[in-house]
Order: structure tokens, then sequence, then C-alpha cells
């Protein structure tokens, strides 16, 4: 297989008050894989993303972006690479006008004129926000903001694109619109959730961090499938939903 | 989510002043403020030639005098003082009504009301045919200190944000029929107050940390905005250059 585009190895972390939140995580991703992250809350997964561009640094074990470690030295060509959207729009949209903000990781990656300008409408087309270029980010609704949110990372042209509880907050039409969004990308997708049906629409493979260890990996449709093991992890399917059938559905619609 | 408006000081309309580059109506407007505050009191003629001036501008920029009227509330706390000066200033006393006032009291407070008024106006007309953002970016073009500017920027995305939550608990204390009928039960306000700092304190680290995850690295990006014609500079002119005449005259009349 090629060499993945995210390499985390023995993984471990503490805060600095003494709270260890991750004993030794291993997890590869590949390049275009869209991979899910599931597991209840406090399990350590904001924590893990956290350390996929640098904001944490690694108590012990090493993790690799695209074969670049995350050091210090690095730190400007990983948080290129690694595009995060976190859970709240309003906290990641903090420009006066939409194309402002999107225009922000470039811009400090240190594109300037044309091709900034060029970045930032690509960026908004792919998301289907373009015409709001010019709009202060609170005259949007909030399935728009999160969208906006998306693009703001897809302007720095990342190797992978982790998102922090994308669903969240969204009705069901934001949520649909957001999924068609994330699956027109050619990208690598890391997707963090407690949406099961939406890591299952979204993501082919999933993995389980629970109590700072990975303790499942493997097909979406396999682990929601496995109830002992979502029982044992604090993670429940909505009343009603059977993954088997839904994904046979995902496979019509030949996704 | 409320989108609060802020910035609704701003009045969409078509006028030659909207279409003015911001950072020309800001020099313009703090240079005429300048000139204003530099007449000498005693040359009432001049304050009346200014006051023409401003109308004429607001006219020009379809600002509505009703509007401006309306806005100008807001210097009335400050004129309190100012109305009062007359009957405690000492010195020689002039009678009006049966009222003995300080002659050098009564021209302490026309010489406030009038440079208030005005400068007020000023202001209000600027922020009539002005958005906000484009001020800061007029601010930004004037090479005020960036980080000064994003200061500005952040509040004014953030103002409409911890006021909407603000309105938020409030709803939450109603609906658990608060209704504080002295000081003591005023205690949920300060509790409020408290919970409503902390967030916002925890807002601005989450926004930092995505700010940081974008490439951000202490220094907002200039993202290079265009300079202002040399014939848009000439427009402006007109009204200090008018100003700066009225106080010439105004100070050779004094002497």
């Amino acid at each position: 297989m090629s060499e993945p585009v995210i390499e985390i190895d023995g993984l471990a972390f503490a805060y600095p008050d003494g709270h260890q939140a991750l004993f030794g995580v291993d997890l590869h991703v590949h390049r275009g894989e869209r991979v899910a992250l599931l597991g209840p809350n406090g399990a350590g997964k904001t924590t893990l993303v956290l350390h996929l561009n640098g904001v944490n640094t690694a108590g012990r074990g090493t993790v690799r972006i695209a074969g670049l470690p995350v050091e210090k030295k690095h730190l400007q060509e990983i948080r290129r690479r690694v595009g995060i959207v976190f859970q709240d729009p309003d906290d990641q949209l903090f420009m006066p006008t939409v194309a402002e903000d999107v225009a922000f990781g470039p811009a400090n990656l240190g594109l300037r004129g044309a091709d900034l300008d060029t970045r930032v409408r690509e960026a908004l087309e792919q998301v289907g926000m373009a015409e709001y270029a010019d709009r202060p980010p609170s005259h949007l609704s909030y399935g728009q903001r999160r969208r906006v949110a998306v693009a703001t990372v897809l302007s720095m042209h990342p190797e992978v694109l982790v998102l922090d509880e994308p669903s969240s907050n969204l009705d069901p039409a934001a949520r649909r619109e957001l999924s068609e969004v994330l699956l027109s990308l050619d990208l690598t997708v890391f997707m963090v959730t407690h949406d099961l049906p939406y890591a299952l629409e979204l993501c082919p493979r999933s993995v389980i961090l629970d109590g700072g260890v990975i303790v499942a990996d493997g097909a979406t449709v396999d682990v929601l499938r496995d109830e002992d093991l979502l029982r044992a992890h604090r993670l429940e399917l909505p009343f009603g939903f059977d993954p088997a059938r839904a994904a046979g559905r995902r496979a019509r619609r030949g996704r | 989510m409320g989108a609060g408006h802020a910035h609704s000081l701003y009045l969409d309309r078509e006028s030659r002043l909207h279409r003015l580059a911001p950072e020309c109506k800001l020099v313009a407007v703090f240079t005429f403020i300048f000139l204003v505050v530099l007449t000498p009191r005693e040359q009432f003629w001049a304050f009346a030639v200014y006051a023409v001036l401003v109308l004429a501008v607001a006219r020009l920029g379809r600002v509505p005098s009703t509007v401006l009227a309306r806005r100008l509330v807001v210097e009335l706390p400050f004129l309190a003082f100012a109305f009062a000066i007359p009957f405690f200033a000492r010195g020689e006393q002039t009678t009006v009504l049966g009222v003995s006032l300080s002659v050098s009291g009564l021209y302490a407070s026309f010489n406030i009301l009038a440079k208030a008024t005005l400068g007020a106006s000023a202001t209000i007309v600027l922020g009539s045919t002005t958005p906000v953002r484009d001020l800061l970016k007029g601010l930004e073009r004037l090479h005020l200190p960036r980080s000064f500017v994003s200061i500005a920027g952040f509040m004014l995305r953030y103002s409409d944000v911890i006021i909407g939550e603000m309105r938020r608990m409030k709803v939450a204390r109603i609906s658990r029929g608060y209704d504080p009928r002295n000081a003591l039960q005023a205690r949920a306000l300060g509790a409020a107050a408290g919970a409503l700092f902390v967030r916002s304190y925890e807002r601005g680290e989450r926004v930092y940390l995505a700010m940081v995850s974008r490439g951000y690295t202490g220094v907002m990006p200039d993202l290079g905005a265009p300079r202002a014609a040399a014939a848009q500079w000439r427009t402006v002119a007109v009204l200090p250059a008018a100003a700066a005449v009225v106080c010439s005259c105004a100070w050779l009349a004094q002497t």
C-alpha cells in the first residue's frame, strides 16, 4: 500500500494538569480513504485530532502527515496539509466577511493577489457558497456557516480534511447538503462523529476510540452491526436504523 | 441563531458618498473635526457654516435629517454636564429670564454643545454611508497597526454571537420564573455575567486554536487592498479644505 497520509504510532498524551487522554494510539489512514472516528464523549477524540496538526504535541509516540513528522520546525507545512474544521463554525469564522475568512489560511501561506482570489473562489464553489463571498458570516444560516468553514480549509489545498462533529446542530437538509459537498471532494477525509448513520453514509471505514485507545477498526457497516461492541463503548444507533440495509442502499446509489 | 444587526448604523443607499473609498472619508471626517475643535468659540458664524457643510454632505450621502437628529441623541448624556456649567461657573455674570448665569460659562457651554454636535454629526454621516467592515479596511489602509484593526474586527464579528448568548441566557432565566424584585435576587444576573465572561473567554481560546490551525503565527495577513485613486482624495478634500478656510477666517476675525 502507498505511504499513509495519517500515520500515528504509539501516541500517548497527558494534559499539563496530569490528566492522561491518550494511551498509545496506532492508526494509519491512506490517501483517498474516508475514515470515521467514533467514540463516546470524553474518549479523547478531539485530543487526538489536535495532534494531527501539532496543536497538541505527542507525549510519546509519533504522528506523521504524508511522511512528515509533526514537529515544531514543520508546523506551518503540517497545518497546510491538515485542514481541521472545528465543531462550532462561529469559532472558525472570525473575519468580517466570508471571502476574507476563506482567504485567511492561504494568505498565511503567503499567497496574494490573483492567486489568492482564485483559491477563495474555487473553495467557495466547491461548497456551493460562491454567491455569499461578501456576506458577513453572522448573516448566514448555521448550515451555510458550516459549509463556509469547510471552504476555509479547502482553500489551503490540504492533503487531509479533518472534521470535528460535522453534522452537529444541522437540520436534515443542511446535513444532506454537507454530505453531498463532502462526497464530491477528492480528498482524504477523517471525520470525528457520534452520528453513526452519517459515518455509514460518508465513510467506508470506521475506528472506535475509547479510553484513549483504538478499540475497533474495520468496515463501517461491520462496526455498526456489532451491537455488543457499540454498547460496550456507549455508542447507539438511532431507533429502527439497520446498518446493513442502509449500506445496501448506499451501494445501489453507486457510492 | 439570532443574526443581530450591530452594524445597522449603515444605510444601504446608492450615492456618491457611499462609493468613496473609506480611508478617504475617514481622513476627511477627522480633519474636519480637528478643524472644528480648533475654531475659537466666540465666532458663532463659523459654527453655522460648519453645520451647513455637514448638512450638505449628509444630503449628498442621502442621510435624512430625521435619521441624523435621532442618532444625535447619543450625545445627550455628555451634554448634561455642559448645560450645568453656566449655573456654576464664576466670573462676570449676566441675567437671563431672572436667572444669574456666568458669561464664560455660557461660552464654555456653547463651545461643548457646538463642537460635540458637529463632531457627532460628521461621524454619523460617515457611519451611515460606510459599512463598518469597510471602515476597518480603511483604517488598515491608513496603516493603523494591524493588531488594533483585527481586535476591532473581532469585536464586530463576535458582538452578535455574544449578544445572542446573552439573550438565550435571559430567556432561560425567565423560563424558570426569574423575576427579580430586590437586590438580593439580582444575584443571578451577576452569575450570568460571570458565566458569559467565562464562555467568551473559552470561545476566545477556541477561535485562537482555529486560527493557529490555519497557519496563524501571530501576525494577521496583509490582504493587500487596492489604494484609493488620487481623484477620490481630491473629492473628499473639499470638506476639510472648506473647513480650513472657515477656521482661518475665524481666527483672523478673532485677532
